[in-house]
């Protein structure tokens, strides 16, 4: 297992990763670099990544405990069952053409946002907060259902990920008739 | 006078550039069909990654190889982990 807080700094999920004392590698990643590799748009994002390095099962959406059930709607043995019968070797292996079929591929636009990101977060850095709020405002808007960018750069915006801001978004969101979590559909 | 400098953040690579050499790498990127985002005030541009190669290497299936720092710094691959299945699990704070 490997393990990565898409987090604005290592400070940010060490108290999760302490109180986790986990003995896989846990990582940090400020950048979404991860993010643009695998086209993530959310968090939790689980990928199964088999022994030559194949993606055995792409970007799914998985919690490790029930204790957002009630509000995500998604049951965490749905997937740690599924994730123990693979690791057992008792899951047939899922023919290329059906992973490709459940993969979600980026778009220009989605591309667009991360560079917009990418110069957010660069400016961040170097201490230009008011120009990173820009452009993480800008990735919004060309990527409205990349939340990894519209609630992951609240916390770096001055904005509580949690509040009503976060709210009044999912709203909105919902409201258009989106999901705000697109597990993979049941085998 | 010194010359203007520009920095150009090449899929996370860092450079700072004179003007002219900047607008060359910027025309080069845009005419690349590469995703260009500018701020003038900053003097600051970040190229990134075409949605066609990202999604080329996805639906290769080959898992793209990253390397991320844990909270000692200590730099971490997925290609260290070759012959292991592996869970990849993106979560975070917010």
């Amino acid at each position: 297992m490997i393990s990565v807080a898409v987090d604005r700094g290592p400070e940010a999920a060490r108290p999760w990763i302490e109180a986790a004392r986990p003995t896989h590698p846990s990582l940090i990643d400020a950048r979404h670099r991860l993010a643009d590799l695998y086209n993530m748009v959310n968090v939790p994002t689980v990928v199964w990544i088999d022994e030559r390095g194949r993606i055995a099962r792409p970007n799914d959406v998985a919690f490790g405990t029930d204790t957002f059930r009630r509000i995500t709607g998604i049951e965490a043995a749905r997937h740690q069952d599924a994730l123990r019968a693979w690791v057992r070797g008792e899951l047939p292996v899922m023919p290329d053409e059906r992973v490709r079929a459940l993969q979600s591929l980026p778009t220009d636009a989605d591309q667009q946002a991360r560079a917009e990101f990418g110069l957010g977060q660069w400016l961040w850095e170097a201490g230009r907060s008011d120009a990173a709020a820009r452009h993480f405002v800008r990735a919004g808007e060309l990527a409205p259902h990349d939340f990894m960018i519209r609630r992951g750069t609240m916390p770096i915006r001055g904005i509580d990920p949690m509040g009503p801001q976060f709210r009044s978004m999912l709203e909105e969101w919902t409201a258009a008739g989106h999901r705000y979590y697109r597990p993979l559909p049941d085998a | 006078m010194a010359e203007t400098t520009y920095t150009i953040i090449d899929d996370g690579r860092v450079a700072v550039l004179g003007a002219r050499e900047g607008a060359e790498l910027l025309r080069r990127a845009e005419a690349e069909g590469r995703p260009v985002a500018v701020d003038h005030e900053a003097r600051a541009a970040y190229l990134g990654v075409t949605a066609r190669a990202r999604a080329a290497a996805l639906a290769s299936l080959e898992a793209p190889d990253f390397t991320l720092p844990d909270l000692e710094g200590r730099l971490h691959s997925l290609s260290e982990h070759r012959g292991k299945k592996v869970l990849l699990v993106a979560y975070a704070s917010w």
